[in-house]
């Protein structure tokens, strides 16, 4: 069911983990007013097609436990200071990916009385990632991207 | 039932209000609008829910103040046995934005006449909880996003937070708050446990903390581009919204699609049931630490997002539907592909249901925890899984036929205990419906078109669409504006009815048993809080 892509992405992925942060990458995600779409892709990451955990790769409970934020939604007024707070919170090097089309930059909903309309709108963004929602395989890639943005061998993607 | 007798019996229905009426008519086929004063909306409203036994269907507050000089509120009433809906629409001045609540009778109206205060100034009066809903604690009393002269553009301010929680105090009265950020992968809510030792006492949950302003950004959207934003209102009820809002549109447009686009939608409304399905069971799993249901579930789960992906190119079929039909069709190839796929799928799922039901430890965790009463289901007027697991017999493809269900034999499955095991056991037995559905499907599929232009619709003409999502029915009422646009448009979610009914469930239970009820309800809250 896998596709070749995907496996040269996990292979990749793998490798950079070693190399940048020694043997696993924690990440939590915030669910800054998503639709739910992109939060199931990102859970459709732990199933036992994509498996993330093989790689050392597993999402936590606390935000000071994580390396990286993976953030869904473009940040609805009520959940600006959630944001914040995570984003306090998290260890360093405080990755942050912008998952989906919405934390890209508002998506369809764009900027409302209740919607900022993008992540980098509140907190410092590494990684976009665009997709209504993004496939499990696009993520897995941001996140990568994120890896080699932190060891500067890659140029910054936006 | 003919449609003669249907209207005698309606006539008959609304005999009982006598000069109350102030004037009605038929809106659409299946819809009749009696205009009344607001002063007898409490009585009316409680005829229609008490004796006639009509179920609240949506209530929506609509600033008509261009059209007409007034503010209105629409409450919508369905009666099962008739395929037919009762709107019950009165005026409100401009100056006197105030109406009697009638929650104290009818508590599903509870949550609807607390939204139309916040969102466009409409004051219930004698409403027993007066608490902000959909705008949180830190917004200004005074600002109305759905008012047409809130200007969108506007930063509005923060106000010191009004402090909408419950707080619990006592002696052996523990505190718990939890999210809006949670552990796991999930959307965001605050829920606030009173707890004794591990007992919980009472529940308190805080959401519309994903409230996006869609309704809002809708307006004066053309038609065609507002269907982008109902398949974004959710993720995994995309399809169901989508089918919604075209219905509507279509309604409105007095416009029937061809029947092969009917059937097709009703095809991809059975996938997108048995995904959501059999990942939410897998997903229940986790509620009681069972990982092999867990990773069983969501294989099974990506399989079907796959062919969903194969047959319409999106994983969770957004891009399928558009006004009048569909934007793509499906080819004999595809079709038995689909069945050799869904084959597969089946023999793995009956033996995960093998493997789960006859676990000790599953049973037990499940059997009496989170038990809804049948009392409680009716008078939140509960709709989906959940009412169905409680033995509320509600399912909209059989009372209110649309797509092609009409036409295709759709099996009630019902339970009475209401506990988890009960919506366990609902979800399991309609995967098995589902799966009969699309095999008549595929059956009896016609051939033909699979779309119509939709017809020009006059300004400030009003309909409703509806389906019944993988969480329960949903229901879209929309008033289209000048030149093909969006008016107004209110999304009533499944999510948005059950919500409701999660806390009554918990006191009891402990807390550690709080997730699993939660996954057992498996409510969306981007479609609830929208
Ligand atoms: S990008 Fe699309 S899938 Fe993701 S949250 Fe936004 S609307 Fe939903």
């Amino acid at each position: 069911m896998k596709s070749e892509q995907t496996t040269d992405i996990e292979l990749a992925l793998c490798t950079r983990i070693k190399q940048v942060l020694g043997s696993s990458l924690h990440i939590r995600h915030v669910d800054a007013g998503s639709c739910n779409g992109c939060d199931f892709e990102m859970m459709a990451l732990c199933n036992p097609v994509y498996d993330i955990q093989r790689f050392g790769i597993d999402f936590v409970a606390s935000p000071r436990h994580a390396d990286m934020l993976l953030v869904t939604g473009g940040v609805t007024r009520h959940l600006e200071m959630a944001l914040e707070k995570t984003y306090a919170a998290a260890a360093a090097p405080k990755m942050v990916v912008a998952v989906g089309s919405c934390a890209c930059g508002g998506g369809v909903c764009g900027q409302t009385y209740a919607n900022a309309g993008g992540v980098d709108k509140i907190v410092p963004v590494d990684v976009f990632v665009p997709g209504c929602p993004p496939r499990p395989s696009a993520i897995l890639e941001g996140i990568l991207l994120a890896l080699d943005k932190l060891d500067g061998s890659r140029s910054a993607v936006r | 039932m003919n449609q003669l007798s249907k209207k005698q019996l309606v006539a008959r229905l609304l005999q009982s209000f006598g000069k109350k009426m102030l004037s009605s008519r038929p809106v659409q086929e299946h819809e009749t609008e009696l205009v009344i004063d607001k002063a007898d909306l409490p009585e009316v409203c409680r005829t229609l829910v008490q004796e006639k036994k009509g179920r609240l269907f949506t209530m929506v507050g609509n600033d008509e103040r261009e059209l007409s000089g007034h503010f209105a509120l629409y409450y919508v009433f369905a009666f099962d046995q008739l395929q037919h809906l009762i709107t019950v629409k009165t005026l409100l001045e401009e100056a006197d934005p105030v109406f009697p609540s009638i929650s104290a009778q009818i508590p599903a109206a509870n949550w609807y006449e607390r939204e139309v205060k916040d969102l466009l100034g409409l004051r219930a009066l004698g409403h027993p909880d007066r608490r902000p809903l959909i705008l949180h604690g830190d917004w200004p009393e005074d600002q109305y996003p759905l008012r047409k002269d809130f200007s969108a553009a506007l930063p509005v301010s923060r106000q010191p937070d009004r402090g909408t929680s419950m707080q619990y105090s006592g002696r052996d009265v523990t505190e718990i708050p939890v999210g809006p950020i949670h552990a796991g992968i999930i959307e965001p809510g605050h829920f606030r446990f009173g707890a004794v030792g591990d007992t919980v006492l009472h529940l308190d949950a805080k959401l519309f903390y994903t409230h996006r302003g869609l309704e809002k950004s809708a307006e004066g959207l053309p038609l065609t581009k507002a269907l982008f934003t109902a398949e974004r209102i959710c993720g995994v009820c995309a399809l169901s919204h989508a089918v919604a809002f075209a219905q509507a549109v279509e309604a409105a447009a007095q416009l029937t699609p061809p029947p092969r686009a009917l059937y097709l939608r009703s095809l991809f409304l059975e996938l997108e049931r048995l995904y959501n399905h059999i990942g939410d069971l897998g997903n229940l799993c986790a509620g009681f630490g069972f990982a092999v249901g867990v990773s069983h579930g969501s294989r099974l789960r990506e399989q079907l997002q796959q062919l969903n992906e194969e047959l319409a190119g999106h994983r969770y079929l957004r891009g399928v539907i558009q006004l009048g039909g569909l934007r793509l069709d499906v080819t004999p190839a595809e079709l038995s592909r689909l069945l050799t796929v869904l084959e597969q799928v089946e023999a793995d799922f009956d033996e995960l249901m093998d493997i789960i039901l006859s676990h000790d430890i599953a049973l037990d965790r499940m059997a009496t925890t989170g038990v809804l009463s049948l009392q409680q289901a009716n008078d939140l007027e509960v709709v989906g899984v959940a009412a169905r697991a409680s033995g509320r017999a509600v399912d909209i493809r059989r009372s209110h036929p649309y797509a092609a269900y009409g036409q295709l034999d759709v099996p009630l499955v019902q339970y009475t205990q209401g506990d988890v095991l009960a919506r366990f056991k609902v979800r399991a037995e309609e995967v098995k419906t589902s799966l009969q559905i699309i095999r008549q499907i595929v059956c009896q599929i016609p051939a033909g078109a699979i779309w119509a232009p939709v017809p020009e619709i006059q300004p400030y003409t009003r309909a409703m669409g509806w389906a019944e999502s993988p969480r329960g029915e949903v229901c879209h009422w929309l008033m289209v504006g000048p030149e093909q646009t969006v008016f107004r448009y209110r999304i009533r979610s499944a999510a948005y009815s059950n919500w409701p009914a999660v806390p009554l469930t918990v006191p009891g239970n402990i807390v550690p048993d709080f997730p699993l009820i939660n996954k057992s309800f498996e409510l969306c809250y981007s479609c609830c809080d929208r």
